[in-house]
């Protein structure tokens, strides 16, 4: 049941990304570019995701447990740290160079676009260079 | 901006309905890390929520096929510079769009507001250094 419930809300997560034009580079890359023709769709997203959830994450929240599992699997770190900082800085040049986010770039694998694929491999090489020095990051 | 302001209400319907069920949050970066590593008993899960991602994408492909044009000059090196900073940088920083921009300010989580402005700010100086090199997009 899990499992469908995850197979469902990526479903819905990717017809979100393609209507909402994040599955186009130019897009994405259209909001990055202030000295350009700005386009400010990303924001439009975000807004409409945050203004939904925003609310039913709270309302969601004041039960003790979700419906299939024993509890919240929520991120438990508060501090503001510099692998937070340099993660994210990282991620945003790598995301800005080409337009392309996880999530997107999953999505976009299907079209057989060469370009997305070499970037969702060199995504999954970039992840396993992390693990394999995570112990090394993180003590 | 109707169809984007739509599309983000219909992903800020799925990260509630990932939270209601499974009390999970939606992070895609982190949910494919945990198939890099796979760790037993918390695989099938997210092996569903990429399937329904590729699910997605199919669909997309058959009825608007428009969403999949890319208009960019970046070279199949750009690609591979880009995907090992997304992955690497990802997961160093717990979160990206969807994790942090999305579920994490949904949560007014610190952390996540302040990797979110962070990644924003990095990616506008990204696209303007790539614009300075190249000369356009």
């Amino acid at each position: 049941m899990k499992n469908l419930i995850s197979l469902v809300v990526g479903f819905i997560f990717a017809i979100g990304l393609g209507l909402s034009g994040m599955t186009q580079v130019q897009v994405v890359r259209g909001f990055l570019d202030i000295t350009g023709h700005w386009s400010m769709n990303l924001l439009g997203v975000m807004a409409g995701a945050i203004s939904i959830h925003g609310i039913l994450f709270f309302v969601i929240n004041k039960r003790s447990k979700p419906i299939l599992d024993t509890k919240f699997h929520l991120p438990t770190k508060k501090n503001l740290d510099s692998h937070l900082l340099i993660g994210a800085a990282l991620f945003g040049i790598g995301w800005g160079w080409t337009g392309i986010c996880p999530g997107p770039g999953l999505v976009a694998t299907v079209s057989g676009n060469i370009n997305i694929i070499i970037f969702i491999i060199s995504m999954i090489v970039g992840m396993a260079i992390f693990k394999f020095f995570e112990p090394k990051i993180r003590k | 901006m109707v169809n984007a302001v739509l599309g983000g209400v219909l992903i800020g319907f799925a990260v509630s309905i990932m939270m209601l069920f499974n009390g999970r949050v939606t992070g895609i970066s982190g949910i494919l890390s945990g198939l890099v590593r796979p760790v037993r008993f918390d695989i099938d899960w997210r092996i569903s929520f990429v399937s329904g991602l590729l699910i997605g994408g199919i669909a997309l492909l058959f009825y608007r096929p428009e969403v999949f044009v890319q208009e960019s000059s970046a070279l199949w090196g750009d690609y591979i510079f880009s995907g090992l900073l997304v992955g690497f940088g990802t997961l160093l920083g717990n979160g990206c769009t969807s994790g942090h921009g999305v579920c994490g300010i949904s949560r007014m989580s610190v952390r996540s507001l302040v990797a979110t402005m962070t990644f924003i700010i990095f990616g506008m100086l990204s696209v303007f250094v790539f614009k300075m090199v190249r000369g356009s997009l």
